[in-house]
């Protein structure tokens, strides 16, 4: 196996050994991202100076848990005097004042940062396409997307660009693109991670989490970036634990539910097939697997479209030329600067989410949307609580398809129904994680869903580190 | 069902500037998404208290001390205009 096809673990024990040094292994990424970046293009900056640094710290960090490990931060979290433009022109020549409190907490565990990854603009989109700058392409398959909108992030771990990244996850983002890219994605309890420092989408919807090789670094990097922050009012004190002592293969007992709604949906056979042939071999170890009936899960997609875009109209409300970001200069008064920043600055779909959302919040609409919506919400997570008072997990599959080709889906609504299986999660709040099960016929990864109750991240891992042992595919790597 | 002045009003309450083709293109697909919502309506919600965040927090508080805060020149760094220390925009009164 090459150094860039290794797992953070696997990493970390050959350093270990001393068979490797960090210096190699930051040499064998970087020479990997100069190898088959111009083709899959994971990444808007890459960071060799700062990965130089992040190198020199070693010796004084080489206890931390992620001394000497290449990894990459998706381009919405804060990066001190490093360039974060979130996909965007409006922040194409902005370097932040100060670091995400993640990227903190990577630099305290020794982490080399190797650069900031595409994604689709303020992380609106589900293919990446939406970058103002390229497309990235999925490293099984050039010609199709690698999911969105951490689609930098899950297509630069897949491609050996970086032995695991960060991403964000307002209605899927993380776990989406990790199905396309098979990768595994980790979207955790809302506010087990902090958000202070990561560019606001939906406030009440982001969450931070891991995209990583297999399950095991998914428990090493959540055990990095959990936990309560100050400086984040909405994030959970006294929740954090050790997640890798989840890593045990044992499903024994293990209550599973199947939501018959969701597998009714119309969607791709060759992914519902992959699903249930992996849920049947968490059966034969011992899982006890029941169909369950939940709400259909369009209703958390209506409610998702109402509730993202009202929180992102008022989240960006503050792109205003003003303090920082693109300013216009074609502009006689304050109010034409205003207008005409935001007229350049803004891509398509984020000027269609702001006005979906200002609109749903406008007076005489607000208690129809809105209000509605957030009512809707309560019970989804209703659903789900009811759910897990017998369950441990659910289990769905991450996405209706395999990773879907470049431009051919142009219909916004088309390409929301993508994110049906992964909205529900975020309304609810609940963590859930997309692990590969399986390939369909053109050899492209499929992901399965693995949802938990609130603070449920333990159960999850060790349903998919089971998993992972028992099909045996985590080590297969896309070929470039 | 949304038309071309609606989205003329929302652009203008989000400091959205919109030339003709693209009103007419919203207007259809926010539409389209609108209509989708619309869904929504088919579930009673009439005693069901709403939910802005999903995990129980009340009102979070906390001492109010002076702390280390970013430099003033750190702040202004990525300013497109300043002048003197502070953040400048152009005109807001006419003359």
């Amino acid at each position: 196996m090459n150094i860039y096809d290794l797992t953070i673990h696997e990493l970390k024990e050959k350093i270990a050994a001393g068979e490797l040094t960090p210096a190699e292994i930051k040499k064998a990424y970087a020479d990997r991202i100069n190898e088959v970046e111009d083709r899959v293009k994971s990444y808007v900056t890459v960071t060799d100076e700062l990965a130089e640094q992040d190198l020199a710290e070693y010796e004084n960090k080489k206890e931390a848990l992620l001394a000497g490990i290449p990894i990459a931060v998706k381009d919405n979290m804060s990066t001190d005097g490093i360039k974060t433009s979130c996909g965007s022109k409006m922040l194409e020549n902005y370097n932040p004042p100060y670091n995400a409190t993640v990227v903190e907490k990577l630099n305290a565990a020794g982490a080399v940062i190797m650069g900031k990854t595409n994604m689709d603009e303020f992380a609106m989109g589900s293919s990446t396409e939406n970058s103002a700058f390229f497309d990235t392409h999925n490293p099984w398959n050039l010609n199709h997307a690698p999911g969105g909108s951490s689609g930098g992030s899950a297509a630069a771990v897949a491609a050996g660009e970086c032995a695991a990244a960060l991403g964000s996850d307002t209605g899927g983002s993380i776990r989406q693109p990790a199905s396309y890219c098979g990768v595994v994605g980790l979207k955790p309890t809302y506010g087990m991670v902090s958000r202070y420092g990561l560019v606001a989408f939906a406030s009440s919807l982001d969450q931070i989490g891991p995209i990583t090789k297999d399950v095991e670094d998914s428990a090493i990097l959540m055990n990095v970036i959990a936990g309560h922050d100050p400086k984040d009012s909405t994030s959970i004190a006294g929740q954090k634990e050790d997640y890798t002592k989840y890593l045990k293969e044992d499903v024994s007992g293990m209550k599973i539910g199947i939501p018959e709604e969701y597998f009714n949906l119309e969607f791709d056979e060759e992914v519902k097939a992959s699903v249930l042939a992996a849920v049947e071999k968490l059966k034969e170890a011992g899982a006890e697997v029941e169909t369950v009936h939940m709400t259909d899960a369009s209703y958390a997609l209506a409610a998702y479209y109402v509730i993202a875009p009202a929180e992102a109209s008022s989240n960006l409300a503050r792109y205003d030329g003003v303090r920082y970001g693109l300013r216009s200069e074609q502009a006689a008064d304050v109010s034409e600067m205003f207008t005409n920043t935001r007229h350049e600055g803004f891509g398509d779909e984020v000027k269609r989410r702001i006005m979906i959302g200002t609109y749903a919040l406008s007076s005489g609409y607000y208690d129809a949307y809105y209000l509605k919506a957030q009512k809707v919400r309560t019970l989804i997570k209703d659903d789900f609580d009811r759910i897990f008072n017998d369950f441990d997990l659910i289990i769905t599959p991450t996405a209706p398809s395999t990773a879907i080709e470049l431009g051919s889906k142009s219909d916004p609504l088309e390409m929301y129904h993508t994110d049906i299986f992964t909205v529900p999660i975020n309304i609810a709040g609940v963590p859930a994680m997309s692990v590969p099960c399986g390939f369909d016929s053109s050899e492209m990864p499929i992901g399965l869903q693995l949802i938990g109750p609130h603070f449920g991240e333990g159960k999850i891992i060790q349903a998919a580190y089971t998993l992972e042992k028992l099909l045996n595919i985590n080590e297969k790597r896309a070929e470039l | 069902m949304i038309d071309k002045k609606d989205v003329e009003y929302a652009a203008g309450l989000a400091q959205l500037k919109l030339d003709e083709e693209e009103k007419e293109k919203y207007t259809e697909q926010i539409g389209e998404i609108l209509n989708y919502v619309d869904k929504l309506s088919e579930l009673d919600t009439d005693d069901v208290v709403p939910t802005a965040y999903t995990v129980p927090m009340k009102n979070v508080l906390r001492e109010d001390q002076v702390k280390e805060s970013l430099l003033r020149e750190k702040s202004l760094a990525n300013a497109p205009d300043e002048k003197d220390g502070h953040f400048r925009a152009p005109k807001i009164m006419s003359d």
